[in-house]
């Protein structure tokens, strides 16, 4: 009794706690992860306008610089500004992380609808195919494309998407299911209204609102992903500046030339944190929406 | 108990509870003696829950409770610790809550619900801790508790269940039992079985206060009443007191909207008391009533059912038959009531007349034509000729739509509207919209509001202005009013009265409380087990029931005046 009465109490105060940041507007983490994306995405849409010098421009006079008021981030073996490095890799690493949740998201809405209105057979197929594809771990799949397809930053980002698809493809399933039978889409029936417009109207829209919000959260983790398979070898290539690959390259060097590891590393972390609180910050709005 | 038995149970003088700026309870008092029932009414939003949740120190996080005296089986419990709370809840006062789904835990058994109290209040050993828990199943007529203690809540049915939340209450043998709503979730029989048993362990000398919308279970079971409204106690007597001579307005105004007392096409809302819908229809004579009927038994029937039958695969094999050979007719114009418990197969008679599921064998014909038959395609074009309204109207709202939207869309999809020019123009529809809006009494700047924001009665008019765009000949109505306060259930049930007449629309109106239904229907057909075992005039059925189901469904049901 008393057990179910905290509980009760308990789901009150989350939802005045909700009902209170709300009216304070958004949280200070929100704020500072929003500012840091706009950052990111002005580095990534206009990097001279961020970067100090000539992200490939090479000087052997100033190789291993530490940190300093002319190169903030120090330069790596050749020269190079770390700081002007990591700016302009931030429109690869970018760019690869949208674009492979894009390619999960689609790869996982395709399975998705196929398994939710296929009929049984077709369900079924998709489900097992999904269960298998979830046996291996995302990093292994992703590995396995590129053995098969050969390295490079094109491959890499359709492995890092076809690996996140499994997880896209069971959501977006049972949202699609139990949508389907919910009583708005009953009513929509009873109006009259045509399959096709069931789905484009009140389905996807549904369906896809919460995926949204955890495609924000995968950006960050499809960036790590790259991330790894570029200090492999298997992702973007020496010398493009991606940040996975400059992990790579100054691993030589950390001994004497930490600052060429410790800032791509960073804006890797800061930018899987931002994009996470974000997608947080989202997923509460939504929860409260309802 | 230390308690003398003379002394009140309960002692509450000045409550006062409020959550931020704003006060929610404004000076409540009551005594309770034992083996007394005191039972506080009023609509949602006037504190009476807040009251009772006070008691237990529940008010709620961030609640500021004051009260000049608090005292409960003698103790003073102004101030008191969380730890001191826990050991009056269960201990010196049980809570029944309206839905024992939701109250008990679904994974565990209910003898483990229950032994937990006696565990963690009384330490008891295992043993004896058994012997209680059967022994308080069997006080609460639990049929087999040495079955029943091993089942989880959800195997159990809706009365079984609040039997056994009522069990886990009195546990303890507390002074005080609280419950809230505690049958609003049930059918008539059950309702009554329900009422039957907190009346018993009243007889025992436990102190019961009720908290409840409705008016007619209060006056089965409480002997002294309090009508609460916006925080404050304006009314308080007898339950006859109260009942049968209210002094204020806003308490006559409760008891005129309860349905089973007023006959059918007389407002139940008091244009007095209803802000939202201030048009107050007048009384049709008995003529008019006739002659708004156009159906006679000779012409064809608007919707028709004949010899239907629909059975649903059991898990472990076999099938159930949900729908047993049921034929009804419903003609122009006319309200056809169908009642009948939880199960009865209500709902997938619905289904059936919406034709959004097919029938095993028979046929389901609209005006003559075939329905359930065509195929889904065919049928499409048709759909606008039927509307529904549901009981839960917000799950019926796609949860991105704001109102404006879901009228516009349906208002789009009416055939007739802006023939031949195919989407009409946006200037159109707005218009529309607001009209929609007006006739069910809704403000225009409702559009804008997102479903969710929106209260219960004002959600209802707005899954009726949905059912009203298409221009239906038919209204499916599933439990429309059920989980509405009574004053705002007058004013919904008015409306659709309303709109029958001026539209001449048809209705089922399928509920299980039979008030509503005598209220609203001209013609019955009452459902048991699939069957349908009795129809006729609703007033015959009523008056004299013709079948023993009947009968027990018009005795159980609640009424004012016993």
């Amino acid at each position: 009794m008393s057990e179910l009465e905290l509980r009760q109490t308990t789901v009150d105060a989350e939802a005045a706690h909700d009902r209170e940041s709300s009216r304070r507007g958004p949280r200070v983490g929100t704020v500072v992860a929003g500012a840091f994306v706009i950052l990111l995405l002005t580095a990534a849409a206009f990097p001279a306008l961020v970067a100090t010098q000539d992200p490939n421009a090479i000087s052997a006079t100033e190789a291993f610089q530490p940190p300093s008021a002319a190169h903030w981030f120090g330069t790596d073996e050749s020269g190079r500004d770390v700081y002007s490095r990591v700016v302009a890799g931030t429109g690869t690493s970018l760019l690869i992380g949208v674009t492979a949740t894009a390619i999960g998201l689609a790869l996982g809405l395709l399975l998705g609808v196929l398994a939710s209105f296929g009929g049984r057979v077709v369900d079924f197929g998709v489900g097992r195919l999904v269960e298998v594809l979830f046996a291996f771990p995302g990093l292994l799949l992703a590995l396995l494309v590129i053995v098969v397809a050969g390295p490079g930053p094109v491959t890499a980002t359709i492995a890092v998407g076809l690996s996140t698809a499994p997880g896209y493809a069971r959501i977006i399933r049972g949202q699609l299911v139990s949508i389907r039978s919910s009583q708005y889409v009953e009513a929509a029936r009873v109006l009259g209204r045509p399959p096709r417009r069931i789905l484009t109207a009140h389905l996807l829209p549904n369906a896809l609102l919460p995926l949204v919000v955890l495609a924000t959260l995968g950006i960050g983790q499809a960036i790590v992903w790259a991330a790894a398979l570029s200090y492999l070898g298997l992702g973007a290539q020496p010398p493009a500046a991606e940040w996975g690959a400059m992990l790579s390259a100054g691993r030589t060097y950390l001994q004497t030339a930490w600052w060429m590891t410790v800032f791509p590393g960073l804006a890797i972390v800061g930018t899987t944190i931002a994009t996470t609180v974000l997608g947080r910050a989202l997923a509460r709005r939504e929860r409260g929406a309802r | 108990m230390t308690a003398n038995d003379a002394d009140p149970v309960l002692e509450l003088e000045q409550l006062r509870v409020a959550f931020g700026r704003e006060e929610v309870v404004r000076g409540v008092s009551l005594a309770i003696a034992p083996g007394e029932c005191v039972a506080i009414v009023g609509e949602s939003g006037s504190g009476k829950s807040v009251t009772a949740r006070s008691l237990l120190g529940m008010a709620g996080e961030g609640a500021r409770v004051e009260a000049q005296t608090l005292r409960l089986a003698g103790r003073d419990l102004r101030g008191a610790t969380e730890r001191e709370w826990r050991g009056v809840r269960g201990g010196q006062a049980g809570l029944v809550l309206q839905d024992a789904l939701v109250a008990l835990d679904p994974l565990r058994p209910i003898g483990r619900e229950i032994g937990d109290a006696l565990r963690i209040h009384d330490r008891m050993p295992r043993a004896e801790r058994r012997a209680r828990t059967l022994e308080v199943l069997a006080d609460v007529g639990m049929p087999d508790p040495a079955t029943a203690v091993r089942r989880r809540s959800g195997e159990l049915s809706g009365g079984l269940r609040q039997r056994a939340l009522i069990a886990s209450a009195l546990a303890l043998d507390p002074p005080l039992l609280i419950a809230d709503e505690p049958t609003t979730a049930l059918d008539a029989t059950v309702q009554a079985r329900v009422l039957e048993l907190l009346a018993e362990v009243r007889g025992r000398g436990t102190a019961v206060l009720l908290i409840s919308h409705d008016l007619a279970v209060v006056a089965r079971l409480a002997d002294r009443v309090l009508v609460m409204r916006e925080g404050r106690v304006i009314e308080q007597g007898t339950v006859d007191e109260v009942l049968r001579a209210p002094r204020e307005p806003y308490t006559r105004a409760l008891i005129a909207a309860v349905p089973a007392e007023v006959p059918r096409g007389a407002p139940l809302s008091r244009p007095a008391d209803s802000d939202a819908n201030a048009t107050a229809a007048q009384t049709p004579t008995a003529a008019d009533r006739a002659a708004s009927r156009e159906g006679s038994p000779g012409s064809t029937p608007l919707l028709a059912l004949d010899g239907v039958v629909k059975t649903f695969p059991v898990r472990g094999g076999g099938r159930f038959t949900a729908v047993d050979d049921v034929s009804l007719d419903v003609h122009r114009g006319e309200t056809v009531g169908l009642v009948g418990e939880s199960g009865s197969g209500k709902t997938t008679l619905a289904r059936l007349a919406l034709a959004l599921t097919a029938p095993d064998r028979g046929a389901v014909t609209l005006d003559g034509e075939p329905w359930s038959a065509l195929d889904e395609h065919a049928r499409r074009p048709r759909r606008p000729r039927i509307g529904a309204i549901y009981q839960d109207a917000l799950s019926s709202f796609d949860p991105l739509w704001s109102v404006g939207r879901i009228l516009a869309d349906a208002a789009g999809g009416a055939p007739g509207k802006g023939a031949g020019t195919g989407h009409p123009s946006r200037a159109a529809t707005a218009r529309r919209v607001a009209e929609l809006l007006d006739r069910v009494g809704l403000a225009g700047a409702v559009a804008g509001r997102e479903p969710l924001t929106l209260s219960g009665g004002q959600r209802q008019r707005v899954a009726i202005a949905r059912a009203l765009a298409a221009a239906p000949e038919l209204l499916v109505c599933d439990e429309p009013v059920s989980a509405l306060d009574v004053t705002i259930q007058a004013q919904i049930l008015d409306l659709l009265d309303e709109l029958q007449r001026e539209r001449g629309l048809a209705m089922l109106f399928i509920s299980h409380d039979l008030g509503v239904v005598r209220h609203m229907a001209d013609r019955v057909a009452v459902m048991q087990a699939g069957r349908i075992v009795e129809s006729g005039p609703a007033e015959r059925v009523f008056a004299a029931p013709g079948h023993p189901y009947t009968a027990r469904l018009v005795a159980d049901a609640p009424r004012l005046v016993h």
